[in-house]
């Protein structure tokens, strides 16, 4: 019973040991091949409107009723402190320096993340990547090195929208519908954020989309090594699952990890 | 006699508890087209899959040309694999590229040929093929028999020497599977390649292939030629499977 147990415990951590290694190396091979010749421009571009230029919408949408909501907690919690007109500077600094990038990240992980692991474990179960192999092409540079660049180059430039749009969504509710003076909310914003908080932000979208893109996509690769949820469409379906799972609780974990280091 | 192109030396593979393959000798000769039967699950796709090393045996060697695949360098191995097509089972095709891009693609990705090149080599396989006219069409858009020839097509695109297909006439009906069979012996007399196909379908199968090996729980139980395996005795283990006695099944 007891060495059972023992056993179980030590197939279970060279499982996850395996899975990790797994993982890393197929970010290192993705990182690799994205200067390898000749440049997947075309790919390149193909993805970074799949995942830029189409997560927009969504970004505008949450970016706007966050700072909207932001504006209005923000706005009774510093009137007690007769603190209103301070309002510009809570807005900007809790969503450049945390709520941006952090939510911009969970929505792409849900819209276009969930979409790459569920595409490539499509791939994956109906040997469409078994036949790029057959083909001497290189399946990871093929699948995952253009999808890096494109959200290392979406990433940040969304979490830069969804900052502008939250700080408007701030103004809105408080200049326009609570009624501080405009002026200053604007006044507020500019004075109180530094470049700092710019940067600090964009590291952090920088890590959330090498952590996002690596685990939608090694999620879809090897679809067909887990044995949890199921073959075939069940096995997508989970892989899909954990895709998601994973990198929002990674985006928080990184988060925590990147902020208790630029502090 | 003359040498083999890929032979088979005791090759064994497993995964987890379950021994697929238990030492296998197989030899594959140059120009012919073999055909590998055996029931379903006796490991004839596993077999396929590793000469063009997407399965890699746990032991035992698999020969190309006299050069043994696994110890072959990286340079090598990919010179080597440029001799190869593969024909899957469910034709494998990317769902979201067209026909066209489908055919191009182990050019546009493998080879330094202009776009111009590329287009007249695709344009001159989807004649050959005889799916013209569905360059802007995506495979969903086919019907099985043309996603079959698209396959092919893109099998075909680099020139191989070796085409290995997979049961290439799986979910097919009798005449579109006759014509599937017809289609490889033409085209290989047409290209010369060399062919492997993994296939049950017979006797229909053996109207193609001019050597047979027959796998059975993991070994192969007989090689040779069509007109040995139909002189089997029907009570014999070989000459059952192939009069498909429901007894060889037990």
């Amino acid at each position: 019973m007891i060495t059972k147990s023992i056993e179980n415990i030590g197939q279970w951590t060279i499982g996850q040991v395996e899975r990790i290694g797994r993982i890393f190396i197929f970010l290192f091979t993705g990182v690799f091949h994205i200067f390898t010749l000749p440049l997947q421009i075309f790919k390149i571009i193909e993805h970074t409107w799949f995942i830029g230029t189409k997560s927009m919408v969504v970004i505008v949408l949450t970016g706007i009723f966050t700072g909207m909501v932001l504006g209005l907690q923000g706005y009774y919690t510093l009137i007690k402190f007769g603190s209103e007109g301070m309002l510009g500077s809570a807005v900007a600094l809790t969503l450049i320096r945390e709520l941006g990038p952090v939510l911009t990240a969970i929505m792409i992980t849900a819209r276009a993340g969930s979409a790459m692991a569920a595409e490539i474990g499509v791939m994956r179960i109906s040997e469409q990547i078994d036949a790029l192999e057959t083909m001497n092409i290189n399946p990871v540079r093929f699948i995952f090195s253009p999808r890096i660049v494109a959200s290392i180059i979406s990433f940040p430039l969304l979490t830069a929208l969804f900052d502008v749009i939250g700080i408007l969504g701030g103004y809105v509710t408080g200049s326009l519908m609570l009624g501080i003076n405009g002026g200053i909310y604007i006044y507020r914003v500019t004075d109180s954020v530094v470049m700092a908080d710019v940067t600090g932000g964009f590291i952090k979208s920088l890590v959330f989309a090498v952590v996002v893109t690596t685990i939608c996509c090694s999620q879809g690769y090897f679809t067909h090594l887990q044995t949890r949820g199921g073959f075939g469409a069940k096995g997508v379906s989970f892989s899909t699952t954990n895709a998601v799972v994973n990198s929002c609780v990674l985006i928080l974990v990184f988060d925590y990890a990147i902020t208790y280091l630029l502090l | 006699m003359k040498a083999p192109l890929i032979k088979f030396v005791d090759v064994k593979k497993s995964f987890g508890n379950n021994y697929v393959i238990k030492g296998v000798n197989l030899s594959i000769y140059e120009d012919e087209i073999t055909v590998i039967i055996g029931k379903s699950g006796s490991g004839k796709s596993v077999l396929l899959k590793h000469i063009i090393g997407l399965i890699h045996q746990d032991s035992g060697k698999v020969i190309f040309r006299g050069e043994d695949i696994a110890s072959m360098s990286r340079k090598n191995r990919k010179e080597f694999k440029r001799n190869f097509s593969y024909m899957f089972q469910e034709n494998a095709l990317f769902d979201s590229m067209t026909i066209y891009e489908n055919i191009a693609l182990p050019l546009t990705e493998t080879s330094l040929f202009s776009k111009q090149e590329i287009k007249k080599k695709v344009q001159m396989r989807m004649e050959q093929l005889e799916i013209q006219g569905t360059s802007n069409k995506y495979p969903a858009q086919l019907s099985g028999g043309m996603k079959k020839r698209v396959a092919l097509a893109r099998a075909l695109i680099t020139e191989p020497s070796i085409v290995l297909f997979d049961e290439p006439t799986t979910g097919l009906d009798p005449v579109r599977k006759n014509g599937v069979h017809a289609m490889i012996k033409s085209y290989q007399e047409m290209f010369g390649f060399t062919a492997v196909v993994v296939s049950h379908e017979i006797p229909d199968i053996f109207q193609i292939a001019q050597r047979v090996a027959m796998i059975e729980k993991g070994k192969i139980i007989f090689q040779g030629s069509v007109e040995d395996i139909m002189a089997y005795d029907s009570n014999d283990e070989v000459g059952r499977f192939i009069n498909g006695d429901g007894d060889f099944m037990e």
